[in-house]
């Protein structure tokens, strides 16, 4: 049987499934059938059960998750909290009850308590549902431990799982929640796990079934068959044997080229993103370096850092984004204003330019840094929704010794009015999950409205190609630098709007490369034409999927040069 | 009558700079558990808790740099106040 639901990358992975068990529901406040004695010793073996579990597993990881796994082990066994368990049996309570309330008891008091104390509240939560899963003889929430790799299925991840999450044991991952932008979906791509989101048939799944997840197809196969197992184990092979092939550059089957390039965050990732062959970084985070900053970096420690992540890019084409400070990540020193609706607020280059003197010394240095290196340097503003916007960077940006200045789409204001920006800036470059959400009018933050997160719908595709022909008619360049590009069949859909670069997570480069190398320039602009004509995203991506299976049936891949 | 051999009290400020959380409040309740003593921490002028219980200890929320007092009921008393004030004294999160 086939479950559908919405694949992240090209990857297939098999095997047996370990499904993540759901939070346990409060125990019922009802009298015990048993004395407050046997209940005692119910609640003593199951908390005694936990802490051992619970030091067993601090030894095996070492480190830092030591040191909580085994505070968490003596939470467990903890004297004070055995008095409040008792005291509460007396009343005539079930250990279940007993231990959920005295547990819950500490945690009212940490969490009130704010701050560090506060943190340990979690630590508290996650003990008292071991304990009461262990009463109950059901399995214990969290990740599971089957002790060999598996399909973790899943209703969605939280951060606080995925950090948890041993990537040596995990296959591949399936939810039946959560979009294509989903905090999994996201861990995914990052770490190239083969993934299948938003599967609400997986819900049927149990501990060991054996599935393929065939993130390429957007399905997980249930009870496959020989013929198929074999069919994913070859695919699984081919996919290995690729990923050591030598890279070359980004093209298409006809040999149009469409430079590949890295988004990354500081230097720190430039080793691996040349070394899965980006020709460059399309999109360089330079927010990522100063979060934690109090004030603003000095010039000349921005300069450091831009110099080291230039140097390493010698020779290749480098596109800084100037701080991106708002809504989901703010600066301490540009946004102290608490916002109602802050990704409609003082964001992008609207929080630079209330603050200038912090753009003017970022473009000193991100300057200084490309005078001193060998690599092109281009700068762009994040968050420009007006004309005036563009000019009034780009004209700063050449003024303080920027060569190459530009602005984001992802205002859809920009991306209607992309002939008349592209006038008076030097390129443009779509950040397709911003342009998505201010599309569809959809939080990308918030879970409930995730399925309106999608790339692929028609009304997103439309916005992509008005740049798109705003930059044919320039002469301009527009790249694509949101996690749309990631995806191996919408990047040829992009190509054919007019993209003429794509920049990605360095674990997308291999996958996108070969989609590319599949198809030509007029092959990608019918996907483009079929996928704005449907109705939704998913109607776009099925028309895509067709039109690219007719148009290169038959046809031999471009060998990898 | 009292016996002073077994015994001990004394009142330190914190050295860990986050306070006694998570894992300083660990290591000082593990240590009060090997001691085999019976040993209460107090906060300021509160009310003495159960050191041995790491719940108790750390909802007296205790900060870096406040007092406490520290007493010990058991063998060689003074020997395992003299211990625990160490760590009690020491920065572990530096």
């Amino acid at each position: 049987m086939e479950l559908n639901g919405t694949g992240i990358g090209e990857g297939i992975a098999l095997g047996p499934v370990a499904r993540m068990a759901e939070p346990l529901p409060e125990p019922v406040d009802r009298p015990t059938h048993l004395d407050a004695e046997r209940e005692g010793q119910r609640a003593t073996a199951s908390l005694s059960v936990v802490a051992a579990e619970l030091n067993r597993r601090g030894t095996q990881a070492g480190g830092a998750a030591r040191d909580i796994l085994e505070a968490q082990a003596m939470m467990a066994e903890d004297v004070t909290l055995a008095d409040d368990i008792t005291a509460r049996l007396a009343e005539g309570k079930t250990a279940e009850r007993a231990v959920f309330e005295a547990f819950a008891a500490f945690r009212d008091l940490l969490a009130g308590m704010g701050g560090y104390m506060g943190e340990r509240a979690a630590d508290l939560d996650d003990v008292s549902q071991r304990v009461i899963a262990h009463l109950l003889k059901l399995p214990a929430p969290g990740i599971p431990n089957p002790g060999h790799p598996f399909v973790l299925v899943a209703r969605d991840l939280a951060p606080a799982d995925t950090a948890l999450l041993d990537l040596d044991q995990v296959l591949a991952l399936i939810t039946t929640d959560g979009g294509p932008t989903s905090h999994t979906a996201i861990l995914a791509r990052e770490k190239s796990i083969v993934a299948v989101v938003g599967a609400a048939g997986a819900a049927t799944l149990a501990d060991g079934d054996q599935v393929i997840v065939d993130a390429a197809a957007d399905a997980v196969i249930t009870s496959p068959t020989d013929e198929q197992l074999s069919a994913a184990k070859t695919r699984i092979d081919e996919r290995a044997q690729r990923s050591q092939e030598p890279t070359g550059p980004g093209a298409l089957f006809d040999g149009t080229a469409v430079p590949l390039l890295a988004n990354l965050g500081s230097a720190a990732g430039a080793a691996d993103a040349l070394a899965a062959g980006a020709e460059g970084v399309g999109l360089f985070r330079t927010e990522f370096l100063f979060l934690d900053s109090q004030s603003a970096p000095t010039v000349r420690e921005q300069q450091e850092q831009y110099t080291k992540l230039l140097t390493a890019f010698a020779g290749k084409k480098v596109v800084a984004r100037v701080l991106d400070a708002g809504a989901d990540k703010p600066l301490a020193f540009l946004n102290d204003a608490p916002e109602e609706n802050p990704a409609l607020g003082l964001r992008g280059i609207r929080s630079l330019r209330h603050s200038e003197t912090i753009l003017r010394e970022q473009l000193t240095a991100l300057a200084a840094a490309d005078a001193a290196t060998d690599a092109d340097l281009w700068v762009m503003a994040p968050m420009v929704a007006t004309v005036e916007e563009a000019r009034y960077f780009t004209s700063l940006a050449k003024e303080l010794g920027i060569r190459t200045a530009g602005v984001m789409v992802e205002v859809p204001a920009t991306a209607l009015l992309a002939d008349r920006v592209l006038a008076v800036t030097d390129f443009a470059s779509i950040g397709t999950n911003d342009l998505t959400q201010y599309t569809m009018a959809a939080d990308r933050l918030l879970g409930t409205v995730a399925n309106f997160q999608d790339p692929w719908h028609p009304a997103v595709l439309r916005l992509v190609a008005e740049v798109g022909a705003a930059g044919l008619a320039a002469g301009k360049p527009v790249g694509i630098c949101g996690e749309a590009a990631a995806d191996p069949l919408l990047a040829v859909v992009l190509v054919g709007l007019g993209a003429t670069t794509l920049s990605m997570s360095p674990s997308a480069l291999a996958d996108v490369r070969a989609s590319l190398a599949r198809f030509t320039l007029d092959d990608a602009r019918a996907l483009a034409e079929v996928a704005l004509a449907a109705d939704g995203a998913a109607e776009a991506k099925a028309a895509a999927k067709s039109c690219a299976a007719e148009r290169t049936a038959g046809r031999v891949p471009a060998p990898a040069t | 009558m009292e016996d002073t051999d077994t015994t001990a009290t004394r009142s330190v400020r914190i050295g860990s700079e986050h306070g006694l959380h998570a894992r300083p409040a660990k290591l000082f309740t593990q240590a009060v558990g090997g001691s085999g003593a019976k040993v209460t921490i107090a906060k300021g002028d509160g009310k003495p808790v159960n050191a041995a219980s790491i719940l108790a200890v750390i909802a007296l929320g205790i900060d870096h740099g406040d007092e406490v007092t520290v007493s010990v009921d058991g063998d060689d008393a003074a020997a395992v106040l003299d211990r625990l004030v160490d760590l009690l004294l020491t920065d572990h999160d530096s």
